[in-house]
């Protein structure tokens, strides 16, 4: 799959964005490298999930250009599964474009045993948590020929423990199936353990006012030096560290 | 609760408090039952009627949900046509009753025509909106995955209302039922409305609670095998959250 990465490039060059007078991205700029994890983070309202639907083609900027290419998949906060169908049918809507049917097969047994849902193959959504959710939109995603993922704030809708669970689940499925990912969240210790690149953006109309690259190998712990430390900029950015600063 | 209706009922016809003709008793009612039963003409008068609703309503299905769900995805579409609807939705069926008698004639057409009448607005509409409340996600995802067209449409937007459509059918089942007696008073020659109304005219109250008990039990019981469709499984999520 190392060839994967060499038809995803995501390319913003200049881009505004506004709905009606408001305006929310303003003069933005950014290159996503194949096969990294980057992350958004920034105050709630700042226009994180709009960048994420510039960048998926959803909507059009009023200004600046977006280059994509490759084969773009969203995570959704929740939701995102079709409820009237089971599993194994979410998981097949990301093999369609596979034509043969025994190599769908075959896939698809291999993504169910992926994310460790063997034996749920005929469960409808609402008879899953929200965990096993998210798992399965996970390996719908990952399913077939995708190149990029965007997730926006995949895990926010899930108690704190099975938040911790599924970055550790993400880093592992990652491991197995390469992508090039863009993470949007609120939550900063989620960007400390997952990415390779941090943004933090600014109030809106949101700049990129802080990237942040973190080297070290993923899973990382929680307690992890470079996880503190990154937490701890990020915080510094968001001001949010020390009592004094205003809001 | 019903053994002590019929003790009630019993008891108000035997010490006369309504006069037979005007109240019936309970023996002189399932006499009439064993009389409709032995001539077969209750028998007769049941499948005239179910025919009836069955033709109108499934007219009125296949017609009404594709349009409903046309409806629902163009906001023009709505803007021109739901003015009209509500219209016609307001007008009682029965209002349609001389024309349906001039333009079909007796027999099964015209009691067709107003079930039709009776359960098409309804569904059209209730089809319509559950499509405009679909959750936008559902269709953010099946972009992502390249639905288009017949497929979107098969694929997600009729999935995602089947729940709502089921519901609207059992609604309009109700109404269509409640017609087909009034449309079989006027323009027929049989079916259970029909059968009332003669036992009206020959004063025969015992025959008209006889037929009433069976249009309840009927209308009950096909309420509830529309109701095993809730259970399907492909639309059971809509009925748990």
């Amino acid at each position: 799959m190392s060839d994967k990465h060499s038809v995803s490039k995501l390319v913003l060059k200049n881009v505004s964005h506004r709905y009606g007078t408001v305006s929310v991205l303003k003069d933005l700029s950014l290159v996503v490298n194949p096969g990294e994890i980057v992350v958004l983070v920034g105050p709630s309202g700042c226009g994180k999930t709009t960048l994420l639907n510039l960048l998926s083609g959803y909507i059009n900027p009023v200004s600046g250009s977006v280059q994509r290419e490759g084969i773009i998949r969203t995570v959704y906060q929740h939701d995102g599964l079709f409820p009237w169908l089971t599993v194994s049918e979410n998981i097949s809507i990301g093999l369609r474009s596979i034509e043969d049917i025994t190599r769908r097969e075959k896939e698809l047994n291999e993504l169910l045993a992926l994310i460790h849902m063997e034996g749920f193959e005929q469960h409808y959504p609402h008879q899953l948590s929200g965990g096993m959710r998210q798992r399965v939109e996970l390996a719908r995603v990952l399913a077939g020929d995708s190149d990029i993922l965007l997730m926006d704030e995949p895990f926010s809708a899930l108690d704190y423990q099975s938040r911790l669970r599924m970055r550790r689940e993400l880093v592992r499925l990652l491991e197995k199936r390469p992508r090039t990912v863009v993470f949007v969240t609120h939550d900063i210790e989620e960007a400390s353990q997952l990415a390779d690149r941090v943004l933090v953006l600014s109030k809106r109309p949101a700049t990129i006012c802080r990237e942040l690259h973190i080297q070290t190998k993923r899973p990382r712990d929680l307690a992890d030096h470079a996880v503190i430390d990154a937490m701890k900029q990020i915080l510094n950015e968001l001001g949010l560290n020390s009592p004094d600063t205003d809001l | 609760m019903l053994f002590g209706f019929l003790l009630l009922w019993s008891f108000i016809s035997y010490v006369d408090l309504f006069p037979a003709y005007a109240l019936p008793s309970p023996k002189a009612v399932f006499y009439s039952f064993q009389e409709e039963l032995t001539t077969g003409r209750l028998i007769n008068d049941v499948i005239a009627s179910l025919w009836r609703v069955a033709v109108g309503f499934v007219i009125s299905a296949v017609l009404g949900i594709p349009i409903g769900l046309w409806m629902g995805q163009h906001r023009y579409a709505r803007q021109a046509f739901v003015p009209m609807l509500n219209f016609f939705r307001f007008l009682s069926p029965l209002a349609w009753i001389p024309f349906a008698i001039l333009w079909f004639h007796i027999g099964d057409k015209p009691a067709v025509f107003l079930i039709f009448m009776a359960t098409f607005f309804p569904l059209v509409l209730a089809t319509m909106v559950a499509v405009a409340s679909i959750p936008s996600i559902y269709f953010r995802v099946a972009q992502d995955y390249h639905y288009k067209g017949i497929e979107l449409l098969t694929k997600v937007t009729f999935p995602a209302v089947l729940p709502q459509i089921i519901t609207a059918l059992r609604v309009s089942y109700g109404i269509a039922w409640v017609v087909i007696v009034a449309a079989e008073m006027v323009g027929c020659q049989d079916g259970l409305g029909y059968g009332i109304w003669e036992a009206r005219n020959g004063l025969r109250l015992d025959a008209a609670v006889c037929y009433m008990i069976v249009i309840g039990l009927l209308g009950m019981g096909i309420d509830r095998l529309l109701a095993q469709l809730t259970k399907l499984p492909g639309v059971r999520w809509g009925y748990e959250r």
